[in-house]
C-alpha cells in the first residue's frame, strides 16, 4: 500500500511540456484599455463591447470570495496577461492543412488529431491554444445537420444575433467575483447551438491548452439545444509544467429550451503543481445550465488536474418536469485541492435532480465536496437524490463534505447518502493473491469506485478516462 | 511439491507459528484441523505472503522459496488460496475480474492472454460445472453475494486459474449442508495428479465429501498430530484433547 502511494505522490504530469509558438501577448495587467484592447482584436460588435465594459465596471466594485476551504497565496490580478494569442503565419486560414504545424504537432503530441480524415471516433473537435481558437474540425459535417458548432469568436461574427440572445441570460457578469471577470476578458471558448428538433449527430468536443507563460486562460462557453434538441459536448484541458499559477476562470452557460437535453462532459487535467505544491493551475470556474419544461441537463466530469479546483457545475430545474444531473469524479493528489460539487434548484414541478460525487484523495491532498440541493415554494413534487462517496489513499489526506439542503415545499423528496472509504488491505491483498501487481490492484479497485461516473461518459471517452485516472494513480512499479 | 520446514511467524510480537513442517506431495490432499487460535489462518496467510507477519524458516514450492516471492509473485507460481471471507470489491465487474486475474497469472508463466471473447466461452464452462448462474459475471465481485454465493465465486477462480497447490481456507464456514455439497464436489472435481490442495477447516463434515490423503492437527503453533482419514473420526469423537501449554 504505501508504495503504491509513494509512487502517486511522486507521479509525473504528461502533459507538461511547452511548445515554442511565436505569441501576441497584451501587457500585463487589468484596465479598462485591456478590456477594449481584448474586443478590438477580436474585431467585436459595439454592443458586446458595452457589455464586457458593464462587466469591468462591476468587478471593480467586488472582492474576491474567501470561503472556499482552500488555502493559497493571494492572486495579483495584475502581474497577469489578458489576451495571449498564437501569431498567425499569414492571412487568415482557409483549411485545416493550414494550421502552423508547431500547433498541429502540440495537439498530436496531446493525442488531438485536428486532421478530418482521421475520423476514428466522429467526434468534431474545437482546438484552442491560450486565448484562441485554432481549428475547429467537421463543421461542415454539423452544418448540414444545421448543428452550428465554432469558436466562440466566429459565432460573434457569424451568429451575433444568437450569441446576443443568451449570453449572459444563465450567468450574468453580476452573478459573482470569477463571472464579471471572465465576462469582461474572455477571450474564447466554444460555441454550439442546436436548432429545435435536431440530434447532433456527433460528439462535439473542445480541447483547452495553456501554452503561454504568466497568462490567464478566459474562456466563455455558450451551449443552446433548442426546443426538442440534444446535444453532447465534451471538453478536455491541459497545461505546460511550471512554477507560477496560472489563473483559468471560465464560464460555461446552457441553454436547454423544452424538451431538449444537454449532456456535457469534461475531463479535466490541467497542470496540478509538483509535489511541493509549486506550480499549478487555480481552476475557478462557474457552470451553470438552464432546463426548460422537460428538458434535461447533465454535467459529468472528470476531475485529475489542477492545484486547486473550484466548481460547482449546476442546474437550475426551470421548467416543470425537467431533470438534473450531475455526476463527478475527482481526484486529488500530493497538495492539489478541490472544492467542488453542484447546485441543484428546482423551481418547476416535479422536477428531478441526480448526484453522485466520488472523491479520491491520497497524498497532503485536501478534497471537499460542496452542494447545494435548493427546492422552491413553487416546485411541488420535487425529488433529489445525492450520493457522495470519498476514497482515502494514505493518512495524510483530507476528505470534507458539505453538503447545503434547502426545503421551501413539503411534497419535495430529498435524500443525502455519503460515505468515506479506504482502499482496504483485504482487498489489495485478495487481487494479488489472484496474480495481479499491486499497482494494477489499486487502479483496478479506483476505477470501481467510480463507476457510475464513468458510465455516464460518452462510449469514446471512458476509456481515456479510465487511462487517465490510471496515469493519475501511477508511477512506475514499485 | 511444497515443503515446509521450521515455519515460525509473529504477528504483532505475538507468535502464533512456532515451528511447523509439513510436506505435501504432488496431488496429494491434506488437511489441517485444530482449535479455533491455533494459528490455522496464519499459515495460509503467510504461505500466500499476506504483509504484516515475520517469519523464519524454509517454504518451498516446485523448489522456489516462496517466503521470498510477493503475493502476485506467489500466484504465478501457481499458489492459489481460497479466502474464508472473499472480500467485496464496488464497481469492479466479476468477469472482468476473473479475466484480468486468469491473463496476470498466465502472464507470468509465460502463456499467451486470453481476449475477452474466449473468456466468456470459459467461464461460462467452468460455471456450468459448478452450477452457477451466468449472471454472477455481470455482478461487481463478491458485492451483495451470499456467503455460498462467495464460496463458489472461489472454486469458481481456483478451477480457472488451475492452481499447482489450492489453500482452503475453511471454505466449508457459514454453509448449510446443501451449499457445502456444492462447494466440496466442486473441490473433489478438481482434484489432479498434477495438484495439490490443502484443506483448513474446523469441522469433519467437508472431509467426508473431500477425502484427504493426510490429516494434521495444528495445535500451539504446531503440527501436533499426523494421521489419514481415520483421525477425523477420532477428532469428532473426542474433540482435539486438553490444552497444553505452549513451550516458551
Amino acid at each position: 500500500m504505501s508504495d503504491v502511494i509513494e509512487e502517486l505522490v511522486n507521479r509525473e504530469y504528461a502533459y507538461g511540456f511547452h511548445s515554442d509558438i511565436a505569441t501576441d501577448v497584451a501587457p500585463k495587467g487589468l484596465s479598462e484599455d485591456v478590456v477594449r484592447l481584448i474586443s478590438a482584436k477580436k474585431n467585436e460588435p459595439e454592443w458586446l463591447l458595452e457589455w464586457r465594459l458593464g462587466a469591468y465596471e462591476h468587478f471593480l466594485t467586488l472582492e474576491e470570495p474567501q470561503w472556499q476551504n482552500v488555502t493559497r497565496p493571494p492572486i495579483d490580478y495584475q502581474d497577469m496577461h489578458y489576451w495571449a494569442a498564437p501569431k498567425p503565419k499569414g492571412p487568415a486560414l482557409k483549411s485545416l492543412d493550414e494550421v502552423d504545424p508547431e500547433i498541429r504537432a502540440t495537439f498530436d503530441k496531446l493525442g488531438i488529431s485536428l486532421a478530418e480524415q482521421e475520423r476514428l471516433s466522429g467526434v468534431a473537435v474545437d482546438a484552442i491554444i491560450d486565448s484562441v481558437s485554432v481549428a475547429t474540425t467537421f463543421k461542415a459535417a454539423l452544418a448540414e445537420a444545421g448543428v452550428i458548432f465554432c469558436s466562440f469568436s466566429d459565432a460573434v461574427q457569424e451568429h451575433p444575433d444568437l450569441v446576443r440572445a443568451y449570453l449572459g441570460t444563465v450567468v450574468p457578469y453580476r452573478d459573482n467575483f470569477f463571472a464579471a471577470l471572465n465576462s469582461a476578458v474572455f477571450s474564447d471558448g466554444s460555441f454550439a447551438f442546436g436548432p429545435a428538433g435536431t440530434r447532433c449527430p456527433m460528439e462535439l468536443s473542445t480541447y483547452f491548452r495553456i501554452n503561454a507563460a504568466q497568462t490567464g486562460q478566459f474562456e466563455r462557453t455558450l451551449i443552446v439545444a433548442e426546443e426538442g434538441a440534444s446535444v453532447s459536448y465534451l471538453e478536455g484541458c491541459t497545461a505546460p509544467m511550471r512554477d507560477e499559477n496560472q489563473l483559468h476562470a471560465a464560464v460555461v452557460e446552457l441553454v436547454a429550451l423544452d424538451d431538449s437535453s444537454i449532456k456535457y462532459s469534461t475531463v479535466q487535467n490541467w497542470y496540478p503543481g509538483d509535489a511541493d505544491g509549486v506550480g499549478g493551475i487555480y481552476n475557478f470556474v462557474t457552470k451553470r445550465g438552464r432546463a426548460g419544461a422537460r428538458a434535461k441537463i447533465s454535467w459529468t466530469q472528470v476531475e485529475t488536474g489542477s492545484a486547486i479546483t473550484w466548481k460547482y457545475p449546476s442546474v437550475i430545474l426551470q421548467g416543470d418536469d425537467s431533470i438534473g444531473e450531475f455526476y463527478s469524479v475527482a481526484v486529488t493528489t500530493n497538495r492539489q485541492q478541490a472544492d467542488t460539487g453542484t447546485k441543484m434548484i428546482h423551481i418547476g414541478k416535479n422536477t428531478t435532480s441526480t448526484i453522485v460525487s466520488k472523491g479520491i484523495s491520497a497524498g497532503h491532498a485536501q478534497q471537499t465536496y460542496r452542494g447545494l440541493v435548493k427546492v422552491l415554494r413553487s416546485a411541488t413534487g420535487a425529488r433529489n437524490h445525492t450520493q457522495c462517496d470519498s476514497l482515502l489513499l494514505g493518512s495524510e489526506c483530507g476528505a470534507h463534505t458539505f453538503p447545503y439542503i434547502e426545503v421551501k415545499n413539503d411534497t419535495a423528496q430529498v435524500e443525502h447518502e455519503a460515505s468515506t472509504s479506504k482502499v482496504s488491505d483485504d482487498q489489495l491483498f485478495y487481487c494479488r493473491q489472484r496474480g495481479l501487481t499491486e499497482e494494477d490492484a489499486t487502479a483496478m479497485i479506483v476505477n470501481g469506485f467510480c463507476r457510475e461516473v464513468f458510465d455516464e461518459l460518452p462510449m469514446e471517452y471512458a476509456v481515456e478516462a479510465q487511462a487517465l485516472m490510471r496515469l493519475s494513480l501511477e508511477g512506475a512499479v514499485g | 511439491m511444497l515443503h515446509i520446514e521450521n515455519l515460525t511467524a509473529t504477528v504483532a510480537d505475538k507468535t502464533v507459528l512456532r515451528g511447523v513442517d509439513l510436506d505435501i506431495g504432488a496431488g496429494e490432499v491434506h488437511a489441517i484441523m485444530g482449535p479455533n487460535g491455533a494459528g490455522k489462518s496464519t499459515l495460509s496467510n503467510v504461505l500466500a505472503g499476506r504483509e504484516g507477519y515475520t517469519t523464519t524458516g524454509v517454504v518451498t514450492l516446485d523448489g522456489i522459496d516462496l517466503l521470498a516471492l510477493a503475493p502476485e509473485e506467489r500466484a504465478g507460481a501457481g499458489l492459489f488460496l481460497a479466502f474464508q471471507y472473499p472480500t467485496e470489491i464496488p464497481g469492479v465487474g466479476n468477469m472482468y475480474f476473473l479475466r484480468t486475474a486468469l491473463n496476470s497469472v498466465r502472464r507470468a508463466q509465460g502463456l499467451d492472454e486470453i481476449a475477452a471473447v474466449d473468456f466468456l466461452g470459459l467461464a461460462k464452462e467452468h460455471m456450468a460445472r459448478l452450477d452457477m448462474d451466468p449472471a454472477f459475471l455481470s455482478r461487481s465481485v463478491n458485492e451483495g453475494f451470499s456467503g455460498g454465493e462467495k464460496k463458489r465465486n472461489e472454486v469458481l477462480q481456483m478451477s480457472l486459474l488451475e492452481p499447482r497447490l489450492a489453500i482452503l481456507d475453511e471454505i466449508d464456514s457459514g454453509l448449510d449442508i446443501d451449499a457445502m455439497r456444492i462447494v466440496a464436489s466442486g473441490v473433489e472435481n478438481l482434484r489432479s495428479p498434477e495438484r495439490s490442495m490443502l484443506i483448513i477447516t474446523h469441522y469433519p463434515q467437508l472431509l467426508d465429501f473431500v477425502r484427504p490423503d493426510y490429516v494434521h492437527v495444528l495445535r500451539n503453533g504446531r503440527i501436533e498430530r499426523t494421521g489419514g482419514h481415520e483421525l477425523v473420526r477420532e477428532l469428532e469423537a473426542e474433540g482435539f484433547g486438553p490444552a497444553t501449554v505452549p513451550v516458551p
